[in-house]
């Protein structure tokens, strides 16, 4: 037995499929993946990711100690309630892990990091605030996190939870929280959809869960999760950067906060000397252009620009046809052909941009 | 509950197999194998005319999640395939046992299919693989 959220029984109840997902029993589906995937692009959709790592961190010194850790600049977050995409990165320029920094006030900013790093992301944050002082790390496993997404998600929400929450949410533009009580609400996702991410407490969740049924929220299982980010063209941790890749390797170079010049974060020097060097290899989307699927690690073929590896494959149920995510050397260009091995074949694909899906639309050309 | 037909055979890799009237046989996926699987959204079948020995891989379906080998549950030369899955792979989803079917083989060694399970011993081995 794995670990299970709080909502564990409710997903056995409402016919889950439950699979292991690193350490933790999760539903995959409740059904049909490719049915959840739509019902996310059309209606409304709720995952459970209370596996997910809620950090709190508290104190005088939070600041410059996410100043210190954050390859993006925690200095752009001046409104309460901003949050904001980073990576945190080891001394090499490696991703530790990339998270969501909330910032409620200069007392208190929120994490949200990835349940797979749950351990070394611990550690690394601990072993600094120590050296640092001034900041407390405080863990949050009490909590849950339910994402409500789709065009109808906030509605929805309203319906299910309150009207009392409208006057403090309706407003809340993309990359935002806000608290009303003890539920935490967030503009925040991870489908290319709108909608909220709700952080509650654990015992209270399932209550919550089954009011947004009730108001015809669909129960989304992991499985449609990947496939609508993918679709969204965002990074997964542990497929498209792990600690050996650096963000610029990765599609995230936007992420990275580079001025001011004098905020020496982890990782900076690093990230300097590669720029200066040249990337060698840069994070592409593929768009399958024969019948098939593309899976994560096989290899692509671009030419005199060399070869490349799927980071991240998977059937576009929104496009109707299979896209990834790859990492290839710089040289390839945009729009540009490729061949995907698979099974001893080799597919044709093209390089694309991503997102692949924006706000239930196509983004191809 | 996944249904399991009495007038069909059955391999352990979750292929179930169909005699027909002039001694071919119709082969496809089980339904526990379809619930299993998932969504299917890319079928690669063998070409028509292709011999293959019992337990080699001859197909490959590919749900949103993963792809898996289908093997041939017995040796034999493929007659016909089920053109109509190359847009329409949710039909093994559909109707795994009839729609859905993948492939015709003529078998090379009817004796072979004396070999394959049937209905109460394949309901046992899904349900011991199921603990």
């Amino acid at each position: 037995m794995g670990h299970r959220t709080s909502l564990y029984d409710t997903h056995v109840r409402m016919g889950a499929k439950i699979v292991d997902f690193g350490g933790w029993d999760m539903p995959l589906h409740y059904g049909s993946q490719v049915e959840e995937h739509h019902k996310v692009r059309q209606d409304a959709g709720m995952f459970d990711v209370s596996h997910m790592n809620v950090v709190d961190l508290k104190g005088a010194n939070v600041r410059p100690f996410l100043s210190l850790l954050m390859a993006n600049n925690v200095d752009k977050l001046k409104t309460p309630g901003k949050a904001m995409y980073t990576c945190m990165l080891n001394a090499k320029g490696g991703v530790i892990d990339d998270l969501i920094v909330y910032y409620m006030n200069e007392q208190w900013f929120r994490l949200v990091m990835n349940a797979g790093t749950r351990t070394k992301d611990l550690a690394w944050l601990d072993v600094t605030a120590h050296e640092m002082g001034g900041v407390n790390v405080l863990a949050r496993p009490d909590l849950g996190i339910i994402a409500v997404q789709g065009p109808n998600a906030r509605e929805k929400v309203y319906q299910a939870l309150g009207e009392a929450l409208r006057p403090a949410t309706e407003k809340l533009k993309p990359f935002f929280a806000t608290n009303v009580g003890e539920l935490f609400i967030a503009t925040t996702g991870y489908t290319g959809e709108d909608g909220f991410e709700l952080i509650l407490p654990g015992k209270a969740a399932p209550y919550s869960w089954q009011g947004l049924a009730e108001a015809g929220v669909a129960p989304i299982g992991l499985g449609a999760r990947d496939t609508l980010r993918l679709e969204a063209g965002m990074n997964l941790y542990g497929h498209d950067m792990d600690e050996t890749t650096t963000p610029l390797e990765s599609g995230l170079a936007w992420t990275v906060g580079w001025d001011p010049a004098s905020r020496n974060f982890v990782g900076r020097d690093a990230l300097e000397r590669q720029r200066a060097q040249g990337v060698p290899r840069k994070l592409v989307g593929l768009a399958l252009e024969d019948k098939g699927v593309l899976r994560d690690h096989q290899k692509v073929v671009c030419g005199a620009a060399g070869e490349g590896e799927i980071t991240s494959g998977s059937y576009s149920p929104t496009l109707g046809r299979s896209i990834a995510l790859a990492r290839v050397p710089a040289a390839v260009s945009g729009g540009s052909g490729c061949e995907v091995e698979v099974r001893g074949r080799r597919l044709a694909a093209r390089v694309v941009k991503f997102p692949f899906v924006r706000n239930g639309k196509s983004c191809l050309d | 509950m996944s249904e399991t037909p009495k007038d069909l055979r059955y391999t352990k890799t979750h292929e179930w197999v169909k005699t027909m009237p002039d001694g071919s046989v119709t082969v496809g996926i089980t339904d526990h194998a379809q619930q299993l699987l998932g969504d299917l959204v890319f079928i690669e079948l063998p070409k028509v005319g292709a011999e293959y020995v019992a337990g080699k891989e001859c197909a490959v379906v590919e749900s949103v999640k993963a792809a898996s080998d289908i093997y041939a549950p017995v040796s034999g030369k493929i007659v016909e395939v089920n053109t109509r899955l190359g847009d329409a792979p949710e039909t093994v989803n559909k109707g795994a046992y009839g729609d859905g079917w993948l492939f015709r083989m003529q078998p090379g060694n009817p004796e072979e299919l004396k070999s394959l399970l049937d209905d109460t011993a394949y309901a046992a081995l899904v349900e011991a693989e199921g603990h």
